[in-house]
């Protein structure tokens, strides 16, 4: 791509959903270590940005994504209201979940986002499954499945693969590749060639990018996107990408070589990366902080909300575990 | 009112909901050449491949993809083949299935029927005999049920395609020639016990095939002047807590007998849940008639020193009443 045929609108559009995921898990962290109002672990995906805008601007509401437990980016580029997302964080009655959830099982259906999973994997057979439901369905929509890299080493990514492949299902799996399994350099745990290579070897469309260029994963996921959309059959994106934090907000990743992660932030960043590309292609610095700036606004304010929302109440522990024998008669 | 196995009742009840409910679909391994158990067929030729569908064997994948689509609105029937190898779909079942409605706030619902044929038969072994239902009783989200007849096949089959809740359905595959008689106008209500017999001297509690025995073993009772209430559960979870202590307040005896392994088996509950509400009522102590705890084994004279026998009932019955 020169600069010169350079799409700028979507290039705005990506900068502008990265700095608002940005500066939504920047409020979180603020408010798991500054105010001590996040109760459980959380999971930032910081430094992963691009993936989830890229690829999410080609999906409509009525598409599924279903999500990790770092899932706060694909959750917000699938269109959730911040507020809600943050009273979830905080474990707040207005929260998405009520506040039974929490971070790691982030979830708004009104949007399609079929959920985030505390269980690596878990996730990439029941989005075969949605995928599978649309199809008995004769509906047109289609599902995107986010996983990690040490996915690859858990049974489902076998099981919900070859199922797709068998069944021939409207879904494209996206392989978010940040290196590390937890705190484990994933390479070392790892046979073979990889996530890209297994999926190649069941039979997937399968394509990689560098998942910090926003606009190479809006150009490839929109490729493929189109492609599930037209064939009804699944592709497979692998997206290298790194992980700027810790495994969870918590961790200071002192397994990590002495400024890896320095390196990383100061040479791709996929927001400086983004913003030089459009400084590049002739766009003002200050309308590209106003973006900034307004992401932040907008999530100061989600944080500030949730700060003042009410504890769900205490009897609502019983609500929606089943209809039959259900606790709110017999918990006992 | 019709005639007809185990396997048949639930079966007709399938093709019924599938007939009225085009979002019911039925998804497991050889589910196209009629089930391991001939319970499907004939349902691939009324409805096709895309609702009676084949499977891999990934049974993490069929439950897990089962329960995607029924997140999307479809209502599947999920056939895990034997419930030993339900264990492989643990994860899927017990963290996904059971507490998606709950973890999401209630935004999900996962109507599915998860069909686990249990249980003794023929010298199956250790891997392809075991009765588990206790396990799913401390999962709450799940339902559990143990039908025992082809009446109960057919009723709880239906009411159980129609529940919005995920339904652990025990089949017992010792039983599945059984014959009985069919109404189709009986409604299964969830959680109410059913009682086999009436009895004054002792009640005795028990599902799945053991209901079938103790009903027998009621019988050898009466011929013996001790007569028996013979309560058949029917539904693990939720229990007919109601119905049993109050047998048991008018008979001040109980004996629950189960084919499970006795160590924590579902008559546990039971015996504790008597203890709490009607203790002052017992004349005798609780009995528990399981499955020693051990493994079960290929030659038949090892699995019968395992098998859970009607004549075991009886005896307990007359310790207790003499």
């Amino acid at each position: 791509m020169t600069i010169s045929n350079y799409d700028i609108d979507r290039g705005l559009s990506l900068l502008s959903m990265m700095q608002r995921i940005r500066a939504f898990e920047e409020q979180a962290r603020l408010a798991a270590v500054r105010d001590k109002l996040v109760h459980g672990a959380i999971h930032l995906s910081i430094g992963q940005e691009a993936v989830a805008a890229g690829v999410m601007m080609h999906l409509t509401r009525k598409d599924y994504m279903l999500s990790t437990h770092r899932g706060h980016g694909h959750t917000l580029a699938k269109g959730a209201n911040p507020d809600t997302m943050m009273q979830e964080l905080l474990g707040r009655s207005g929260g998405c979940c009520s506040g039974k959830g929490g971070s790691m099982h982030i979830a708004d259906f009104s949007v399609g986002m079929l959920g985030a999973n505390g269980v690596v994997a878990a996730n990439i057979t029941i989005a075969a499954g949605a995928a599978h439901g649309i199809k008995l369905s004769g509906d047109n929509h289609i599902v995107v499945c986010f996983f990690g890299d040490g996915a690859a080493n858990r049974g489902p990514f076998l099981e919900g693969l070859n199922w797709a492949g068998v069944f021939g299902l409207p879904i494209l799996f996206v392989c978010e590749d940040n290196r590390y399994s937890a705190t484990t350099l994933t390479a070392e745990m790892t046979a073979g060639d990889g996530p890209a290579a297994r999926a190649q070897s069941l039979g997937l469309s399968t394509t990689t990018v560098d998942g910090n260029d926003a606009d190479a994963v809006a150009d490839t996921a929109g490729r493929l996107i189109t492609q599930v959309r037209d064939t009804r059959q699944p592709a497979f994106l692998h997206a290298s990408t790194y992980r700027l934090d810790g495994h969870t907000y918590f961790d200071p990743a002192s397994y990590r070589p002495d400024g890896e992660a320095q390196h990383s932030a100061r040479t791709n960043d996929p927001i400086t990366r983004l913003r030089e590309t459009l400084i590049t292609a002739g766009l003002p610095a200050h309308q590209l902080d106003a973006l900034k700036d307004a992401g932040n606004d907008e999530m100061t304010h989600a944080l500030a909300v949730a700060t003042d929302a009410a504890w769900p109440a205490d009897a609502s522990v019983f609500d929606d575990v089943q209809d039959i024998g259900s606790p709110r008669q017999d918990a006992y | 009112m019709a005639i007809m196995t185990y396997a048949a009742a639930a079966r007709l009840a399938v093709a019924e909901a599938m007939r009225a409910d085009s979002n019911v679909w039925c998804i497991g391994e050889d589910l196209g050449r009629g089930g391991v158990f001939q319970q499907y067929q004939g349902l691939r030729e009324e409805f096709g491949a895309q609702r009676v569908s084949d499977a891999p064997i990934s049974e993490a994948a069929i439950m897990s993809a089962a329960f995607g689509a029924a997140m999307v609105g479809t209502r599947p029937i999920v056939e895990m083949r034997f419930a030993d190898f339900a264990l492989c779909a643990t994860d899927e079942l017990v963290n996904q299935i059971a507490k998606a409605r709950f973890m999401f706030g209630g935004q999900s619902r996962a109507p599915m029927v998860i069909r686990k044929p249990m249980g003794m038969w023929r010298s199956s072994a250790a891997q392809h005999s075991q009765s588990l239902e206790s396990w799913y009783t401390h999962i709450p989200g799940l339902v559990v049920v143990c039908p025992a007849t082809p009446q109960d096949n057919y009723s709880m089959m239906k009411a159980a395609i129609q529940c919005d809740d995920p339904i652990v359905y025990l089949e017992h595959k010792d039983i599945w020639a059984n014959e009985g008689e069919v109404d189709p106008d009986y409604h299964y209500e969830f959680g109410r016990a059913e009682i086999r017999r009436g009895g004054g001297d002792v009640t005795l509690v028990s599902w799945s095939n053991t209901a079938n025995l103790a009903a027998d073993a009621g019988r050898d009772l009466s011929s013996q002047g001790i007569e028996a209430e013979v309560i058949d559960l029917r539904s693990l979870w939720p229990w007919d807590k109601s119905t049993v202590i109050n047998s048991v307040k008018k008979t001040g005896r109980l004996i629950v007998a189960h084919e499970s392994v006795q160590v924590s088996g579902f008559g546990a509950e039971i015996a504790a849940t008597v203890a709490e509400h009607a203790l002052q009522a017992l004349k005798a102590p609780i009995t528990r008639i399981g499955a020693p705890r051990s493994l079960i084994a290929y030659a038949p004279n090892l699995e019968n020193q395992l098998r859970v026998t009607g004549q075991m009932m009886v005896d307990a019955a007359i310790r207790l009443c003499r």
